[in-house]
């Protein structure tokens, strides 16, 4: 019981630690909600793999307060996304547009379920029904021997 | 015999793919900004803090700007480079000092070297977001029009010198 109690207070620590590392300067609340939205859409280019909301790097933080002063000075969300896009490029983007370039992006995990829904048909269509094999009738005794067997063993 | 050849194609393909990708760099995202106007900045100089340096005045010259801070490492590794780029005499070379505590720019600057005319001080990183600054070291050639023609994102070596920025300075001084 202590211990679940310690790891508990532990795992709570933990994240109170993790939430107070990426903490906004939360005056308007309402604000603060649209700049985390926003910036879970856009990739930190430092750590590529998160957002700039979750990233905790100083050029993340950077661009958060960018952010944040845009939509104070009244800017919209696409107007925001054209200023970073304009700077770092599609990259930054966590869905990125659709062009001739990103059009393997996009499609590139359609065509292979596709690709594999074919050959899946082909090889289903191909395969011929098992031949049904007739018992000889020396079989079928030794067959009905054994299971009289198996009976009789578990009696 | 036949029915191993599809699987190996295939197999062969992706290994080919995939050693392909091994080459590449992720952290080189190509930058937009190539064939765009330097965004405009007007800043302190890191030594001279009264007097301010824009881009506009380097209008009619081909140049380079070379972002870097005292907290980078990969700018230890790249400073001999800039140092000889600089003796070198064929480019102007200015500095965006990023990020840094002044002090710290100017001790790293006695210590190392000064291979800059000058460098601009970005406190807040606000000029680096304008030019698109994700990693530094990051260095821009740009040519007479004010127009950015090279980006390179990581150390400058003396082979990324000596084959691509110098070609193109020259490149640029002609037109």
């Amino acid at each position: 019981m202590l211990r679940v109690l310690a790891f508990l207070l532990l795992a709570a620590t933990v994240s109170w630690v993790y939430a107070k590392e990426a903490a906004p300067a939360a005056a308007d609340p309402a604000l603060e909600q649209r700049v985390m939205t926003l910036a879970s859409e856009l990739r930190c280019l430092v750590c590529q793999n998160q957002t700039i909301a979750d990233s905790n790097a100083p050029l993340a933080e950077d661009l958060r307060n960018q952010v944040r002063e845009k939509m104070r000075q009244g800017a919209s969300d696409a107007q925001i996304v054209d200023y970073m896009v304009a700077r770092y490029g599609d990259f930054v983007l966590y869905r990125p547009p659709l062009k001739l370039t990103t059009a393997l992006l996009w499609f590139g995990p359609l065509l292979l379920l596709a690709a594999g829904f074919v050959v899946l048909v082909r090889r289903v269509l191909r395969r011929r029904p098992a031949q049904d094999l007739e018992m000889t009738a020396s079989e079928r005794k030794r067959a009905a021997e054994l299971l009289a067997g198996n009976e009789a063993e578990r009696r | 015999m036949n029915r191993f050849i599809l699987p190996l194609a295939i197999f062969a393909a992706l290994i080919a793919l995939l050693g392909v990708g091994l080459t590449l760099n992720p952290r080189e995202v190509p930058s937009p900004l190539i064939g765009k106007s330097a965004p405009h900045f007007e800043l302190p100089q890191l030594r001279e803090s009264a007097k301010t340096f824009t881009e506009r005045d380097m209008l009619g010259k081909v140049w380079v700007l070379n972002v870097w801070a005292s907290w980078c490492v990969s700018c230890r590794e790249e400073h001999p480079v800039l140092l000889d780029l600089a003796r070198n005499g064929s480019v102007p070379l200015y500095g965006l000092n990023y990020k840094d505590k002044r002090e710290d720019g100017l001790a790293w600057l006695t210590s190392m070297g000064d291979p800059y005319q000058l460098s601009i001080y970005d406190f807040e990183g606000k000029v680096g977001i304008d030019y698109g600054v994700y990693g530094v070291p990051e260095t821009y050639v740009i040519d007479k029009l004010g127009v950015i023609r090279y980006k390179r994102i990581g150390p400058l070596t003396p082979e990324v010198v000596k084959e691509k920025l110098l070609p193109l300075v020259q490149e640029l001084g002609r037109a």
